[in-house]
């Protein structure tokens, strides 16, 4: 099974979904360790996609993520805006203008978004930021197609619970980038809002391969 | 939450879009992208200078747009910063040839937006250099948070900024006064009681009836630590110590003293407030030899005030006595 632009589509749409879904609860994690607007603004953002893909459908996969980057840098604002928007944006680049994606392309494109998303924010791993979702996922969505079954849905699923896994264990963590590295040791005990938005992204992409 | 809205997802247009009205001798709005340009940029020659934030902390930024300070600020929802696809198009239209300068709040997201922007800016052949604002003291340990916030050394950093750009000053100098403004002004705030995010609809924080949040940033996102309350003088010592010592205030000195209400305390308490903060000066040996006092950067209707200190020489003092006309400063026209 190859993943094409109607999973890609079926992806965002997911994601949109899960944003309305789970605005409240993101909105409620940020308050606690930051200033409550990450719910709203990736409800917005996803909100805006779905016009944009409605408006112009796009072709491929990596001309459906470059639409999504752009949207997202010119919709959400804040810190999310632009690390999710370099995300989709590396991995549109990564893709480029194939048709169909294969396991080994799936974990190139989430291994370069989460580069992207590590250049730009500049976090590493630990500091208590979406990072600590993503680095998990890219690790496992190569490891998963370093097997060679060819099924992009494990690849998929591996991602998705990673990035869960991630999520959650930055409960305990104290923030040192973002908004919340202000409350210092006050930050530990609750979940990072960017790791949570980007767990339910990515379990969103399997439900669209499902 | 009882707040004179109409609906949560429409406060910042039409608010902005009553701003426009309000000020229109002042101000050009454009409501799509959203930001606001001084009424006759872009002003031949001089260098732009362009802010910009999340909303919510009226008057800034908008409120300085005009003569000898900003020439366009771009408002994001509230507490959120705005996007490139804003600040570009504002960057642009303030652009007579003589470059840009952003002034930059040290949050996160305003400073990845920013950056964004200014490179966009720079791919279509517009200079741009970028002063960031981290004068808040309150964050201790820099190693280990994202730095030092900025806050209400940003009132400053653009009133002289603008002022330096208004009397002809080049591209680089501008931002060096912005850069000299920064490195010489520190704050410190306190919240006592948090503010209501129209979308989000409770308090954006938890705080007891008799507890205060000390070193709070313009959102009420925390720096030190949380108290029980004091009275004026105990909380403006607390506030002023950390700023003095951290600026190295000594006998001799020349200083701005500044008390930001964070928008739901009275001008009858940040006087009180000023009241001590002057005496304390006074008492080191220093001179107050300007002043402002008054709601310039705040947190929706949070109830607290934040003290800056910006230690003055004489271009400075010059440069914030320069005539301003924006809708929130007005002096010297």
């Amino acid at each position: 099974m190859m993943l094409d632009v109607n999973w890609a589509i079926r992806w965002l749409t997911l994601c949109a979904e899960a944003m309305a879904e789970n605005r409240v609860w993101l909105i409620e994690l940020d308050r606690a360790i930051g200033d409550s607007d990450h719910g709203e603004n990736m409800d917005r953002g996803f909100q805006a996609v779905l016009d944009k893909l409605a408006e112009a459908p796009p072709e491929t996969p990596g001309a459906a993520f470059k639409l999504t980057a752009m949207t997202l840098m010119s919709k959400v604002g804040g810190a999310a805006g632009p690390l999710y928007g370099t995300a989709f944006l590396r991995a549109s680049t990564f893709l480029g203008d194939a048709a169909e994606v294969d396991p080994a392309a799936l974990a190139g494109a989430l291994v370069a978004a989460r580069d992207g998303i590590v250049a730009r924010g500049k976090a590493e791993s630990g500091d208590k930021t979406m990072v600590d979702a993503w680095t998990p996922a890219a690790e496992a969505a190569q490891a998963a197609a370093a097997v060679g079954t060819g099924n992009v849905l494990e690849v998929l699923v591996a991602a998705a619970e990673a990035a869960e896994a991630g999520a959650m264990a930055t409960d305990p963590l104290v923030a040192r980038k973002g908004r919340a590295s202000y409350l210092g040791e006050r930050s530990a005990g609750h979940r990072d809002p960017g790791a949570a938005s980007s767990a339910l992204i990515l379990r969103a992409a399997v439900g669209a391969a499902a | 939450m009882k707040k004179l809205i109409n609906d949560p997802r429409s406060v910042v247009d039409e608010s902005v879009e009553g701003f426009g009205l309000a000020h229109a001798d002042l101000v050009t709005v454009s409501a799509d992208p959203k930001f606001i340009t001084r009424k006759d940029a872009p002003v031949q020659g001089k260098v732009g200078l362009v802010s910009g934030g999340g909303s919510g902390h009226e008057p800034l930024h908008a409120g300085f747009v005009g003569q000898g300070m900003l020439d366009a600020a771009v408002p994001g929802a509230v507490f959120t910063s705005p996007t490139p696809d804003q600040i570009l198009p504002a960057t642009l239209a303030v652009n007579s040839g003589a470059g840009v300068v952003h002034i930059v709040k040290n949050y996160t997201g305003d400073v990845l937006n920013f950056e964004t922007a200014a490179e966009l800016a720079q791919a279509e052949g517009v200079e741009v250099r970028t002063v960031l604002v981290n004068d808040d003291v309150a964050v201790e340990d820099s190693l280990y948070t994202a730095g030092r916030r900025g806050v209400g050394g940003t009132v400053l950093v653009e009133k002289i900024a603008g002022a330096s750009a208004e009397r002809g000053d080049g591209l680089d100098a501008v931002a060096a006064i912005g850069d000299r403004v920064n490195s010489n002004v520190r704050t410190m705030g306190v919240a006592l009681s948090a503010c209501t995010v129209p979308h989000a609809g409770s308090p954006s924080f938890d705080l007891e009836d008799n507890e205060i949040e000390i070193g709070i940033g313009i959102h009420g996102e925390p720096g030190r630590h949380r108290i029980p309350m004091e009275n004026a003088d105990g909380i403006t010592d607390r506030l002023l110590e950390p700023v003095l010592g951290d600026l190295g205030i000594e006998s001799g000195d020349k200083v701005l003293l500044f008390v930001n209400g964070m928008g739901g305390t009275p001008l009858s308490e940040l006087y009180i407030v000023y009241r001590r903060a002057a005496q304390v000066i006074s008492d080191r040996g220093a001179t107050v030899e300007r002043s402002l006092v008054g709601n310039y950067i705040t947190a929706l209707e949070m109830q607290g005030c934040s003290i800056s200190v910006l230690r003055l020489d004489d271009e400075l003092t010059q440069l914030w006595d320069a005539p301003v006309h924006t809708a929130a400063l007005r002096w010297g026209v």
